[in-house]
């Protein structure tokens, strides 16, 4: 096979940048749950501010893969590699903002105690964070089962999530002056619920990618 | 929709080279096929083999047959000058007669009978309204056709293969001499001339058989590697040869 010098070395520009936003959506996630947990406003305000960072890296794979499909007019499979690294790079941007909203969470419970230690939301995050490093996994090796795999993680997570969500409910009936507090925490679970559901839809990119099918892995 | 065209088990040898391998492939009417491929690999040999150009190369023998709309076109019963009426060719190079423009339209008409001048008329301006060529030339139809420009010149030779009514019109990199504002003119003019023919055309420009044709046939080494929607073919092909190919990783 002939190697298209510029084209390829693009490609696997747009894989590295995906490979690294990939990187700081975990890192942003845990860091994110970290300072909820311990109510840590520093580094909710660190998460905050690295988040620019992950905008600027979906903004370079839309000009990579824009500049490619001008000059180079890929098509078949290479075609499907810009796509999906413009659909991936748009989940993990949004996954990115929703680790955002839980560190957002920390600042707005400065000076209170938690109503609970939490239990749950961590280990939500800690699926979470395996399913997105699967879901980059099955997009670099183009692994279509691990792609499949990630649907029964999702399965739990929200399992996890309507867990939080039956105990949180139950600390509002019984306690109503922690209303407030466990109402953010509930938006905290669906915010890391969303973020699975991002992270299924990387797992989909990659089924598409090798396959030039979608299938739906977030029912 | 009708398979006007039905290639079965063909081989074709030019004396010891066997140019093309057990094609099977049928053409639905009234759509635009796309030939493409590596140079040798047959494409434009199938295209000739569809209006009987190839019996013109010495050396040449066929096995297998070509039927178009149910007949066979290689028995012994079947007039080529009636055939080539009914299939008409574009070429790669434009080759208008150095006539007026006129008389190259009316030129295959007056060759089948038609003497009538207001029935020559209207034969010239419905072929070259058809070839998007009328509202360019209407005034000027006694000037030589040789005094048109490149892409006008290719609008004319249709005009002109148009003017026999033909069911099938073959192009052989019909735009590969043209520059990009005549190669656009003449895939639109394809668009729609789709209505009413059956277009089979070989181009090098993949991305013109993307833009142009419905269904797409991949050549290589003699062999129909693969057929297929255009549009399924070039986003995903079933076979890897294909896949390299079409993707500029051929080699």
């Amino acid at each position: 096979m002939i190697r298209r010098k510029e084209l390829d070395n693009d490609l696997e520009q747009l894989r590295s940048l995906l490979v690294k936003m990939g990187e700081h959506v975990v890192e942003a996630l845990d860091g994110a749950v970290t300072s909820l947990k311990s109510l840590d406003c520093v580094k909710a305000q660190e998460i905050i501010h690295a988040d620019a960072k992950l905008n600027l890296m979906e903004e370079e794979i839309m000009d990579i893969g824009s500049r490619l499909i001008v000059t180079q007019q890929p098509v078949a499979k290479d075609l499907r590699r810009i796509l999906v690294a413009f659909k991936i790079s748009s989940d993990l941007e949004r996954m990115g903002d929703l680790a955002l909203d839980v560190a957002k969470a920390t600042l707005r419970l400065q000076g209170e105690k938690l109503i609970k230690p939490l239990i749950d939301i961590p280990q939500m995050s800690s699926i979470v964070k395996v399913m997105i490093e699967e879901a980059i996994t099955s997009y670099l090796d183009e692994n279509t089962d691990l792609a499949y795999k990630m649907a029964q993680d999702d399965d739990q997570v929200d399992q996890l999530y309507s867990q939080i969500l039956t105990e949180l409910y139950g600390h509002m009936r019984n306690n109503p002056d922690s209303l407030p507090q466990a109402l953010l925490l509930t938006l905290v679970g669906r915010y890391i619920e969303r973020i699975g559901d991002h992270a299924t839809n990387i797992g989909e990119s990659a089924v598409y990618l090798v396959t030039g099918k979608r299938p739906d892995l977030n029912q | 929709m009708e398979n006007i065209i039905e290639i079965e088990d063909l081989n074709l040898y030019y004396d010891q080279f066997h140019a093309l391998k057990n094609i099977n492939l049928d053409i639905p009417e009234k759509t635009v096929t796309a030939f493409i491929g590596p140079s040798g690999c047959g494409k434009s040999t199938l295209l000739r083999t569809l209006n009987r150009m190839n019996d013109m190369i010495t050396g040449t023998r066929i096995e297998g047959s070509v039927k178009i709309s149910g007949s066979g076109i290689y028995g012994k019963d079947v007039f080529v000058e009636e055939l080539r009426k009914r299939v008409g060719m574009v070429f790669q190079q434009p080759n208008p007669f150095p006539k007026s423009i006129y008389d190259n339209i009316a030129y295959g008409p007056r060759l089948h009978g038609v003497k009538n001048k207001k029935k020559l008329d209207e034969i010239v301006e419905e072929s070259l309204r058809q070839a998007a060529l009328w509202e360019e030339v209407k005034d000027y139809q006694k000037r030589s056709a040789l005094s048109l420009s490149g892409g006008q010149q290719q609008r004319l030779c249709i005009a002109r293969a148009l003017a026999v009514e033909p069911d099938i019109l073959l192009m052989d990199e019909a735009t590969s001499a043209l520059d990009p504002i005549s190669t656009l003119k003449i895939e639109e003019l394809v668009q729609e001339l789709k209505e009413k023919y059956t277009i089979v055309m070989v181009t090098h420009n993949m991305h013109q058989a993307a833009r142009v044709s419905g269904r797409t046939v991949f050549f290589l080494n003699g062999e129909v590697v693969e057929a297929d929607e255009t549009n399924t073919l070039f986003s995903n092909p079933r076979d890897a040869r294909t896949e390299d190919y079409i993707s500029g990783r051929f080699g």
